[in-house]
């Protein structure tokens, strides 16, 4: 369902591109609004979330889908810890449809899914290593779970095939979601040039983060 | 331990109780069979490559590689490093979940109540998260190692929209499910129900394992030729162990 936010981009407090194939790590507080822009369209952001408290809670993809009955992420969707706990909610949406079940790519899965040559190509799973090594938080291999692809669009046929169809989203469509604890976000804005997921073509992406309403401005 | 193509040495066989939870390790060329007895058993799984544990199931490459979302006889489990941990080699329940991870303490205890040890002995109600990270812990692993996991004999299909439907009768008394395994590996297993089993009691089933010496998939094996994927993905898994 695509929803639209009200908040004003004038208003806030982070507002930073990330350009093709790079990563991305920071700290979103609980009552913030995180807001992932494509800016370009058709482009898929690979996304984990751990709690900053305790970092061995972290975003389940099974759980998420599970407790709401269905397969695709988009506005009113929980974003579900493997404790179970709301993580953050999906609160504006223009996009309509997000991914949680085709995980990164990796320079492995290139080998198996494209040709062994494409092992030296830039992935997703290297973004992830290269941020938590550098961020060098204690996050490695290990804590790489099922990720969400926002933008991405991974249609399953009743029939279960699964397809990396088309995107739907297109240049300025966005998704918002509020934090419902202090979370790390980890972002790889995808490299993937071998399949449809970013039209053939990454491109940069906007983040935006706005406090929460009545928060200090300290 | 090593077998000729085709033939089947007799290993082990152990029942594992409704409810519970198991894990060992089981080696490359073993093949397992799970059987659901009773029909209506769900098996929450879990692999992990035994020589290097960071190497692990992974549903999404799973999936991507074999374009499906669900798994059946002639499909195979990868792992995050491009290998196939098993091959499911032979099938008679026809579908088994992929994307709806397991219970946990709080779902248990809201369709079913709460139980304690203490009043229900060992009737009280398990759950699949928990049951992961009792076996899990005995290889000093714990939730950082819990990752989406297969829901063998259990049917969930998805809506045009995304809706997820468990279909039950998805598993009929004497249904089974052959794992090929092509690496040395940890298998982790839960019998809880599926998490969106609609059925309103606490009713778990038990399924039979049984271990045969088969060999690794031979030169020419249905589940190494159904795509040019997984023949890459035996490729890279025949590196590991080439010497």
């Amino acid at each position: 369902m695509t929803t639209e936010s009200s908040l004003d981009p004038t208003a806030a407090v982070l507002d930073e591109i990330v350009p093709a194939g790079e990563p991305w790590m920071g700290v979103v507080r609980k009552g913030q609004h995180l807001r992932i822009v494509d800016l370009e369209g058709n482009q898929a952001v690979d996304t984990l979330f751990y709690s900053a408290a305790t970092m061995e809670e972290r975003y389940s993809a099974s759980d998420t889908v599970r407790a709401q009955g269905n397969l695709y992420l988009t506005t009113g969707t929980r974003l579900l810890s493997n404790e179970g706990n709301a993580m953050l909610q999906i609160v504006a949406d223009t996009c309509g449809r997000h991914d949680t079940l085709g995980g990164a790519c990796s320079a492995e899965s290139n080998t198996v899914r494209y040709a062994l040559e494409k092992r030296h190509m830039h992935s997703c799973r290297d973004n992830f290593l290269l941020a938590l090594a550098r961020a060098d938080c204690g996050l490695g291999k290990r804590d790489l779970s099922s990720n969400i692809n926002f933008f991405m669009n991974v249609p399953v046929t009743p029939g279960g095939q699964l397809t990396f169809a088309d995107g739907i989203s297109a240049a300025g469509r966005y998704v918002e979601m509020r934090a419902e604890m202090d979370v790390i976000v980890l972002i790889s804005n995808c490299p993937q040039l071998n399949n449809p997921c970013n039209a053939y073509n990454p491109t940069p992406v906007r983040l935006m983060v706005w406090d929460a309403p009545g928060a200090s401005t300290s | 331990m090593s077998s000729r193509p085709g033939q089947q040495t007799y290993l082990w066989e152990e029942d594992l109780h409704s409810g519970s939870h198991w894990s060992g390790i089981i080696r490359r060329g073993t093949t397992l069979r799970m059987t659901d007895v009773d029909g209506g058993a769900n098996v929450g799984a879990l692999f992990y490559n035994h020589e290097d544990r960071l190497e692990r199931y992974n549903m999404a490459d799973t999936l991507k590689a074999q374009h499906t979302a669900y798994l059946t006889k002639g499909f195979v489990c990868y792992s995050d490093m491009g290998r196939i941990l098993c091959s499911i080699t032979e099938d008679t329940c026809g579908w088994h979940d992929t994307v709806c991870g397991v219970s946990n303490g709080a779902l248990v205890a809201d369709k079913y109540g709460t139980t304690r040890f203490e009043e229900q002995r060992n009737g009280y109600y398990k759950n699949g998260y928990d049951s992961f990270l009792n076996e899990l812990g005995k290889y000093g692993l714990g939730k950082r190692d819990i990752v989406p996991n297969v829901n063998f004999f259990s049917k969930v299909t998805v809506g045009h929209e995304g809706q997820l439907y468990f279909r039950p009768g998805g598993s009929k008394p004497g249904n089974y499910v052959d794992l090929r395994f092509e690496m040395h590996t940890l298998v982790v297993l839960s019998t809880c129900q599926h998490p969106l089993d609609p059925e309103p009691s606490y009713h778990p089933r038990y399924v039979r394992l049984l271990a045969t010496a088969t060999g690794p998939a031979p030169a020419k094996d249905a589940c190494r030729e159904r795509c040019p994927e997984n023949e890459r993905g035996f490729r890279n898994t025949e590196m590991l162990y080439a010497s």
